[in-house]
Parts: C-alpha cells; sequence; structure tokens
C-alpha cells in the first residue's frame, strides 16, 4: 500500500494489473470452492450436456465426411486401385495395351496389376419363359467386364464380395458373375432409367448380348458392393470376353495397378507418364480418379456438417449461458455480498468464466476418449451401411482440437457474459435482494 | 475520522420523493463506538450504506481520512472498502459453499496476502471471535450467533479502519446477542472504530456515543459516560 494511495484512495495502472492477476487466483479458488461444493448430479448433467455438445460437433460432420469418404475409399479398394489407367477420351480402349500392361508390371512399386477388357451390352432373363411378343423383356443394359480373375481377385478383393454361387476361374467358359444391382431381388427399386432382371438365380442360364454376339451363359456367382462400377457390371474371363470383342490385339479398357504398401501413387504415375504411356492411356492415381461428383459431395458434406456443428455450438452456448446466468442470478446475493466487502469484479467473473471452461474441458476430455477410444474404432470396424457407402467417421486430431478450441472460446463467452450482467448489477440491491 | 457534511439521499417512487436523509452532518472521531438508534424507516440503514460506501448519496459528502470519498470511481470505492472498511450484516451474509476460515480469508486474499499468511490472519481472528475451533464448518454447520461471530471475524481480519454493523443483532437471541455485543466491546477497548445500527436502547447504552435519528434528521446525539 503505497502513500500516495493512502492519501488520495486513487488506484495507479501498476495496482491496477496487481488486483487483476490477484483477481485471476481468487476467481480459481471461488470457482474451485463452487464446483466441488455444488450438486454433484448439477455438474455430471452439464458435463454430459458438454461431452455431447463435443460429439455433436465432431461426430456429425465426421459422419457425413465419413460417408462419402468410405465411398471413395471402397471406389479405391474394389475398383481403381492405387493407379488406374484407362482410355484416352476419344478411344475405345487402350492402344498398345502389351506395351502398357508391360510398363505397368515392371514398375519397381507395383505389387500386381490386373487389366480389364469392357464392353457394352445387355443381359436377358427368363427369354423362354417370354412367349408372346408383347410381354414385358427381362433385360438391363450393362458394362461386362472381362478380367483375369486371379489378377483381379489380388488388386480389389473381389473374390471376397461374392454373396452368392462361386467365383470365376481362369478356365471358365460361359459363367458371368453378375453385380448385385442387376437383380430385383438386391435392388428391388422400379425407374425407367434403372431397370434389374427379375427371378434370376445362380445357376441360371441368361443370354448377354455384346459386339452383335449373343450367347447363352450361367450365372456362376453374384457380387455384392457399393462400388457402381462392380454392382453394375457383369463379370467374365478376360479370354472369353476377348474372343466376343474381337480384341485380337490385346488391347484392353482399364488397368488397376495394387502397388507395393508405402508406395507413392504420384511416383508410380509419373514413373508410367515418363515411360511414354501417355500417348496411349489416361494415367491416374486414386485421387484422381475418384469421380469428381463423389469430391463435390465430400466438400458439400463437409460444409453441412459444420453447419450442423454450428448449431451444435450455438446450442451449447446457450446451455452454459442459461446455466451459469441461473446460477449468478441464484447467488446474486452472494456477488452482491463479494463485492461489497472488496472482492473485485474481475474475481468474481473470472470464477464464472473458470466454471464454464471446466465444464467444456471435462465434456472434452469425456468426449474425446469416448470418440477415439471407442466411437472411431467401432465405426471402422462395424461401418454404417449407408445403401452407397459403408460410412466410417472422419476425426482427425488437428480437426478435434480446433473444433475443441472453439468450443472453448464459446463457453468462454457464454460463461462470461451472463457473469458479467449479473456482477454489474448495483451491489447493495444485489445485497438487500430487491 | 470520518466526517459527514449535509448529507442527503432521496428516493423516488413514481411521482413522490421520499428524502431517507435530509442533510445531516456529524463527525466521528477514531476510535469511537457509535450507535445509531431510531424507530424503523427513520434511515438508519440508509446512512448506514453512504457511510460505508455501498451506495451514494445525491448531495454531501463524506470524507474519511482526508480522502473524500465519493469522488472514487467504482473500482476504488471496492478497494477501499476492501483494504478499509468491514461490515457486519444482520443476516450475516457468508458464503454458503465457505468454510467459516474460508469465509473470513476472502478479504484477505483479494488484498494480496499468500493463502498460508490469510489462512492465520483468519484463524486468528475466529479465535477471538470465540470461533477457534470452527474452522472447517460451513455456514450451514453453525448456529446463528456462531455466524454472526463469522462475520465479524471477516470484518476485522483485515484491521480496518471502521466497521459497520447493521442491527448485527436482530437475529438473535439475548445472549447470543449479548455475546456478540461483547466482541464488539472488546474490539472498541483495542481502539477500533465501530458504527453500528441497533434499535434496542439495552445495546445502544453500552456504547460511548449514541445518534438518534427521525425521519432522516438527528434529534439527538449524546456522548455517554461510561
Ligand atoms: N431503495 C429504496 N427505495 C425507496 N425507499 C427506500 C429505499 N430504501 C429505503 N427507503 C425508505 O427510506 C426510509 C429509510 O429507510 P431505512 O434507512 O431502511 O430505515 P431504517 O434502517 O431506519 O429502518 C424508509 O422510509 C424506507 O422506506
Ligand atoms: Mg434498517
Amino acid at each position: 500500500m503505497n502513500q500516495s494511495k493512502y492519501r488520495t484512495g486513487k488506484i495507479s495502472f501498476k495496482e491496477r494489473i496487481k488486483h487483476t492477476v490477484i483477481s485471476i487466483k481468487l476467481g480459481f479458488f471461488l470457482a474451485l470452492k463452487q464446483l466441488s461444493r455444488s450438486n454433484k448430479w448439477t455438474t455430471v448433467l452439464i458435463i454430459f450436456i458438454m461431452t455431447l455438445t463435443f460429439l455433436n460437433l465432431v461426430v456429425v460432420s465426421g459422419i457425413l465426411v465419413g460417408l462419402i469418404e468410405g465411398s471413395v475409399n471402397a471406389v479405391k479398394t474394389r475398383y481403381l486401385s492405387d493407379v488406374i489407367v484407362s482410355t484416352l477420351d476419344e478411344k475405345n480402349y487402350i492402344k498398345n495395351s502389351p506395351f502398357v500392361i508391360n510398363v505397368a508390371k515392371s514398375l519397381p512399386w507395383a505389387e500386381r496389376t490386373s487389366s480389364r477388357y469392357l464392353g457394352s451390352g445387355t443381359v436377358e432373363a427368363n427369354y423362354k419363359t417370354r412367349i408372346k411378343d408383347t410381354d414385358k423383356v427381362n433385360s438391363v443394359g450393362t458394362i461386362i467386364a472381362g478380367i483375369n480373375p486371379d489378377d483381379e481377385d489380388v488388386v480389389t478383393g473381389i473374390k471376397s464380395l461374392i454373396v452368392e454361387g462361386q467365383y470365376l476361374t481362369a478356365t471358365d467358359y460361359d459363367q458371368v458373375l453378375l453385380g448385385h444391382n442387376l437383380l430385383k431381388k438386391y435392388l428391388p427399386i422400379e425407374s425407367p432409367g434403372f431397370s434389374t432382371l427379375s427371378d434370376v438365380e445362380v445357376g441360371d442360364k441368361v443370354r448377354i448380348e455384346i459386339n452383335g454376339n449373343v450367347r447363352e451363359v450361367y450365372v456362376k456367382g453374384i457380387l455384392k458392393s457399393k462400388v457402381d462400377e462392380v454392382s453394375r457390371r457383369v463379370f467374365m474371363t478376360d479370354t472369353q470376353l476377348r474372343g466376343l470383342l474381337g480384341r485380337s490385339d490385346y488391347n484392353v479398357n482399364e488397368i488397376s495397378i495394387l502397388l507395393k504398401p508405402g508406395s507413392d501413387p504420384v511416383v508410380a504415375r509419373d514413373a508410367m507418364l515418363a515411360s511414354g504411356v501417355g500417348q496411349y492411356a489416361k494415367v491416374q492415381t486414386f485421387e484422381e480418379g475418384v469421380p469428381k461428383f463423389l469430391k463435390d459431395i465430400k466438400d458439400t458434406f463437409a460444409i453441412l456438417g459444420n453447419v450442423i456443428s454450428s448449431i451444435g455450438l450455438v446450442v451449447a452456448s446457450i446451455t452454459i449461458f442459461i446455466v451459469i446466468f441461473i446460477n449468478a442470478i441464484t447467488r446474486r446475493k452472494y456477488i452482491g455480498i463479494l463485492k461489497g466487502i472488496g472482492i473485485h469484479s474481475t474475481a468474481i467473473e473470472f470464477a464464472y468464466i473458470v466454471q464454464s471452461l471446466f465444464y467444456a474441458i471435462m465434456g472434452t476430455l469425456i468426449g474425446v476418449v469416448f470418440l477415439f477410444g471407442f466411437l472411431k474404432p467401432y465405426v471402422g470396424l462395424h461401418p454404417i451401411d449407408f445403401p452407397f457407402s459403408d460410412g466410417i467417421l472422419v476425426a482427425t486430431i488437428s480437426g478435434v482440437l480446433i473444433r475443441s478450441g472453439i468450443l472453448f472460446i464459446a463457453t468462454l463467452i457464454a460463461g462470461y457474459i451472463p457473469a458479467k450482467i449479473v456482477v454489474k448489477q448495483n451491489t447493495l440491491d444485489a445485497i438487500l435482494g430487491r | 475520522m470520518i466526517k459527514v457534511e449535509k448529507l442527503v439521499k432521496s428516493f423516488h417512487s413514481g411521482d413522490s420523493e421520499l428524502v431517507a436523509l435530509k442533510g445531516m452532518s456529524f463527525e466521528v472521531p477514531r476510535g469511537q463506538f457509535l450507535s445509531v438508534t431510531g424507530r424503523s424507516g427513520s434511515g438508519k440503514s440508509t446512512l448506514l450504506y453512504q457511510l460505508g460506501l455501498l451506495d451514494d448519496p445525491n448531495s454531501g459528502n463524506v470524507i474519511i481520512d482526508g480522502i473524500p470519498v465519493f469522488e472514487l470511481n467504482a473500482r476504488e470505492k471496492t478497494q477501499f472498502r476492501l483494504e478499509r472498511l468491514g461490515y457486519v450484516f444482520q443476516d450475516y451474509a457468508l458464503l454458503p459453499e465457505l468454510s467459516s476460515l474460508e469465509n473470513v480469508m476472502l478479504p484477505l486474499l483479494m488484498m494480496g496476502f499468500t493463502k498460508a499468511v490469510a489462512k492465520e490472519k483468519s484463524a486468528q481472528a475466529l479465535t477471538k471471535v470465540g470461533l477457534g475451533d470452527k474452522l472447517p464448518n460451513l455456514p450451514s454447520q453453525l448456529s446463528g450467533g456462531q455466524q454472526q461471530r463469522v462475520s465479524i471475524a471477516r470484518a476485522i481480519a483485515h484491521n480496518p479502519q471502521i466497521i459497520f454493523a447493521d442491527e448485527p443483532t436482530a437475529n438473535l437471541d439475548t445472549e447470543t446477542a449479548d455475546a456478540v455485543l461483547k466482541t464488539f466491546e472488546e474490539l472498541h477497548r483495542e481502539g477500533q472504530t465501530i458504527i453500528m445500527v441497533t434499535h434496542e436502547e439495552e445495546y445502544s447504552r453500552r456504547t460511548d456515543r449514541v445518534i438518534t435519528l427521525s425521519d432522516g434528521e438527528i434529534v439527538s446525539d449524546i456522548l455517554q459516560k461510561k
């Protein structure tokens, strides 16, 4: 206590700083006492709400993004693989395919490649029971893919997608696999642009027409996948389809290249292009190859997730605001007494900020433990079954940190404002409760 | 020393104006035990709030140790109350979630004393009012008289220049009230300036000086020989 203040009662800037530092310490003291002696269940409830808020903040957008991410992952593992070689825009096949395939196979990072012949055609079922010409034709237009069964399985794990019947072997002839979305029993939707085959089972004969050739083939198996390039296609061995397409030059339409773990697809792509593949085919990493609409939806969903999260944040802020406001209002008299006996407003306000932050931090901690300890691994093991995707939960550490930061700031403001409102009230009125 | 000059405080309710303090002046020398009496509604509490910097008068001055206190801003008034004044309220005004010791510690912590020092001073103050064995008790675990003595301990722990007490015995039975008054007498003997509002003659008789109010005016100001 310096002499001049003793004479005047005025407070210098230095003293103000000192008061602020003391206020922060005292605010902590008051907050801890209030928290430790308040109703445990109220505290638990508020922390629970904060946990839900945190999860809402992270999980909603995480699932929306994960929905598309799951789709992208599926397109990658089940179709594109790490690097995808496809036809140039104006071409029907990859010219000089044997050369291109050789380049791909000789890449030091290449684990395995799978080449596919593609031809558009139709599949017709139950053509024998169709008596009159006016009967509805039970057929669908599709893309028929000719694959080397072993290569394809190593690259895309296609064999594991068989839900009925058997997978192809290299020597199979007149045997096909049908993607499940070609069948009415798996996709019971009637729409003009999306017809399906009814009453087709494994072992049945179907008629395929391709390139002017008609063949009766047996359905050997049915594939189930959420990737259109699997679920809407018909698969047969490459040797047979090559014949049907008349591709004696061995020119294929797609080459999926699976790289050894840890290899960089960009490096592999560039090496391919450096070998002069570019003049015959389009070479893309899986990221480039993912359909643009998926990327667009992902961005849109990320925005949508943020909008929903923002609403959650507002709700959480209002919750904290109300909690602190009610707390401060019911303690208005005590706040008045504190001010009356000379406790600075800063200390009282800080006590409420500390309490709000305590709720937010506890809620976040519990939320983080739940998220990374249970929810994310669980959804990873049991993806969410959406019609077009196996949704995963995308939650990154940095994303969580940013969202927690936003939550803390929102909580801080939401706790400070009501405290300020109540602390600002007339001291005497507060003490006397009028 | 406290100097009160032409202190006026009025309240407005609707069109009517109620003048609770009609321009009173007096001085309180250091170390005096002053009691303010008068009928209910005579303006005792209002006077105490003005002197204790809890309220602002319409006009007039209060000068404490040479400082015209109404010229201070809100923060400075708070600091002034913290360092130089002590309050004992009629309803004790303790914080329910703090123990006796912690309640008394609060002003000391705000003044910047370390926790250890604040604890020691608080324990001393509580011992002085006869509650040395109730340090960890919450207010809810104390009787009314004990709570009032915690409140007194809080008011004196930081050695304020003036203690204000507004009907500190109103809620207490005779015996307990007597004990509280004895505490004040003890403090007064040590040189403490005390201004106490009471409407009970039995207690005002035990002070140095009795100011009696009626309708916001001083109707008598009697120094008592003891
Ligand atoms: N906030 C207020 N608003 C209006 N009138 C008030 C207010 N406070 C006190 N009064 C009036 O001022 C007068 C003095 O009140 P008070 O000082 O409380 O009296 P005492 O403490 O002597 O009983 C009373 O008539 C009371 O009704
Ligand atoms: Mg009164």
